[in-house]
């Protein structure tokens, strides 16, 4: 078994059984800390709460965005860039098709991966700047943000060197490091990915409650 | 480990459901949070930022509940036990830079709710007895008097012979049956009494049958600004029974912020049951009742006047259109501050801080944004500020930054421009 053949095969397996494991056992962990049941009247639902509240995070308020525009452009390309790398790439939907789903979707075009993958690596490097030259972010970062931001810049730029196909050591190397990204993310604060949901959940539940939503 | 300690970490824990620890999961350090937060605002200094505050919590939580705490404990993955010198150098930041507004889960991508979260490390503190001492203070005056100020039933029915004779109305004291129970404020009792006849017009003018009950006054609920559930119950509970004892139907929650958030949303939730009567805040039932047209607008006050939205009442409280619709029509020349609403800034001294002599520098600062808010504007006149807390805050900023603008109540306002009978 070649190395390519290891870290696409058996080590993938195990990396993203323990990954789905993993982010699994944290959620329902978080979950079944439970919580009483709120018994005042309510004035509103809690449950469209918890929706609204997840979908009104996801747009700044001017108010704040001119105070943090660089934040807000950095978050917002990284993540949709990453998104679209991530999904849309042709060699990812290639994969996820013979891997895992046993069907594709249609790819972005190479121009629109390069365009992606541009701001993704644009808007990661601002948010990892910010946080090193910012004085806040300075003093509220730890180990875990800049192993999680470092791990992601090198799945990134790895995925970028093994994008012409052209050698088998390159592919092997960014699936090496994917592997070691998906053993990372249950343990660390990459988990975001999945407890904003319950985080803006719960307050714009509480909100719901009372009739409002910030 | 000390007891202290010891007790801070057990109730730090045991106050960590799911919710916190969505909030503590979820955070990225992003550090949006400092942005809107005015202690930050007004030093800049780093120490002030919001998530930074809640680090006691995050510790205790990483090293005993999280997922994954013993895997990584076996690894030495988890961070050091919390001592109480660790506890004791952040109590400042707990109690002195946190008025529990919640403007900072509004620009928190994650929505997360910090100031709730502060409301639970205060429970640890509270429980360990790291409290300031000013706070302490009024915890004493509540538990001997029922008051934070030491305010009596004695001094409070001086004070509703004045407005009764002020107002040539008569003013019910544990009027059996009544259909309003009115709670007060120490603050609005001894500072600004003319509230007091406000009601007493205004109920007077909607054919309302109101009481004031001297059991149970006051308002104010020291337990939930120190952080102490087991005092905010007993002060919740004090209300209840005095209630029931009364037999109304609904007790009003005056212009104070917390008190209301105290007993229409938590005070069910501490004493374990529903009310069987309905918690309505004083701008709430102003709002219905000149819907309903029991209480008319006249002629509308002339002066340009702003809005001081209190965190407790609107941000977190729901109530963000009635003052409004209350202010448009007993006003001819309201105008709203930027972040009107939802985002707008906190007065400086809620969540107990102006009750913490040793944060009056801070709260000052904190206060000076609220001014450039309102400077902003220009011209503005008067401020209405339905929340007799942050009215005392204002007044003493504004006195503090020789600015003359003048701080009225809603009450009084809405009351002054009543259409004459």
């Amino acid at each position: 078994m070649s190395f390519l053949e290891l870290v696409e095969g058996p080590l993938f397996y195990i990396s993203g059984t323990i990954f789905l494991i993993g982010a699994l056992w944290r959620l329902i962990g978080i979950i079944r800390m439970g919580r009483k049941k709120d018994i005042s009247p309510p004035k509103g639902s809690a449950v469209a709460g918890f929706f609204k509240g997840n979908l009104r995070h996801f747009f700044p308020r001017g108010l704040f965005a001119e105070r943090t525009w660089m934040h807000v452009l950095g978050g917002y390309g990284f993540h949709l860039g990453l998104f679209a790398v991530m999904f849309f790439a042709a060699p990812h939907i290639t994969f996820f098709q013979e891997r895992i789903f046993g069907f594709g979707w249609p790819a972005l075009p190479r121009w629109g991966f390069i365009i992606a993958a541009e701001i993704a690596f644009a808007g990661l490097i601002v948010l990892w700047v910010r946080r090193f030259s910012d004085p806040v972010m300075r003093m509220i970062s730890d180990r875990d943000d800049h192993i999680g931001s470092w791990l992601t810049f090198l799945v990134m730029l790895t995925g970028c060197l093994a994008m012409q196909e052209a050698h088998d050591i390159l592919r092997a190397i960014h699936m090496g490091i994917v592997d070691i990204w998906l053993l990372y993310f249950p343990f660390s604060r990459l988990m975001h990915a999945f407890t904003f949901v319950l985080s803006r959940g719960a307050t714009g539940a509480s909100y719901g409650r009372k009739g409002m939503n910030p | 480990m000390t007891e202290t300690a010891n007790t801070a970490i057990q109730t730090l824990l045991a106050q960590t459901d799911t919710d916190v620890a969505s909030y503590l999961e979820a955070c990225v350090h992003c550090g949006e949070c400092a942005e809107a937060c005015h202690f930050f605002l007004s030093t800049k200094d780093p120490k002030y930022t919001p998530t930074y505050k809640l680090a006691p919590l995050v510790k205790a939580y990483k090293r005993h509940k999280a997922p994954f705490h013993t895997l990584k404990g076996m690894l030495g993955l988890v961070p050091d036990e919390v001592t109480e010198e660790e506890l004791r150098e952040w109590e400042p930041l707990i109690y002195d830079s946190c008025t529990m507004c919640g403007r900072c889960t509004v620009v928190c991508p994650m929505g997360i709710d910090i100031a709730g979260t502060i409301r639970k490390v205060r429970e640890g503190y509270a429980a360990a007895g790291i409290v300031p001492e000013g706070l302490q203070a009024a915890r004493a005056q509540v538990e001997k008097t029922g008051s934070p100020m030491g305010v009596t039933a004695k001094a409070l029915m001086a004070q509703i012979k004045h407005q009764e004779k002020e107002t040539g109305i008569k003013i019910e004291v544990d009027k059996k049956g009544a259909d309003y129970m009115a709670l007060l404020s120490s603050m609005e009792v001894m500072g600004y009494p003319e509230i007091i006849g406000a009601y007493a017009r205004l109920f007077d003018r909607a054919g309302l049958t109101w009481t004031i009950s001297l059991d149970a006054y006051e308002a104010t609920n020291v337990g939930v600004q120190i952080g102490s559930g087991p005092l905010a119950k007993g002060l919740v509970q004090k209300i209840v029974d005095a209630a029931e004892k009364l037999e109304v139907k609904n007790v009003i929650s005056p212009e104070c912020g917390h008190a209301y958030g105290a007993l229409r949303w938590a005070g069910p939730n501490m004493i374990g049951r529903q009310f069987p009567f309905e918690v309505v805040h004083i701008i709430e039932l102003m709002d219905q009742l000149r819907k309903d047209g029991r209480i008319p607008a006249g002629e509308k006050d002339g002066r340009k006047m702003t809005l001081h939205d209190p965190c407790q009442i609107v941000r977190r409280g729901g109530l963000l259109d009635e003052p409004r619709r209350l202010l448009d029509d007993s006003c001819s020349d309201f105008v709203e501050m930027e972040g009107a609403g939802v985002a707008n800034l906190c007065c400086g001294g809620g969540g107990g801080v102006s009750a913490n002599p040793r944060a009056e520098e801070l709260m000052l600062n904190a206060f000076k944004c609220k001014l450039d808010q309102i400077d902003e504007i220009g011209g503005v006149e008067a401020v209405v500020v339905p929340c007799a807390n942050c009215r005392t805050v204002f007044e003493d900023g504004l006195d503090e930054f020789e600015s003359d603008l003048e701080v009225i109540g809603l009450g009084e306002l809405v009351a002054d421009t009543l259409k004459e009978a």
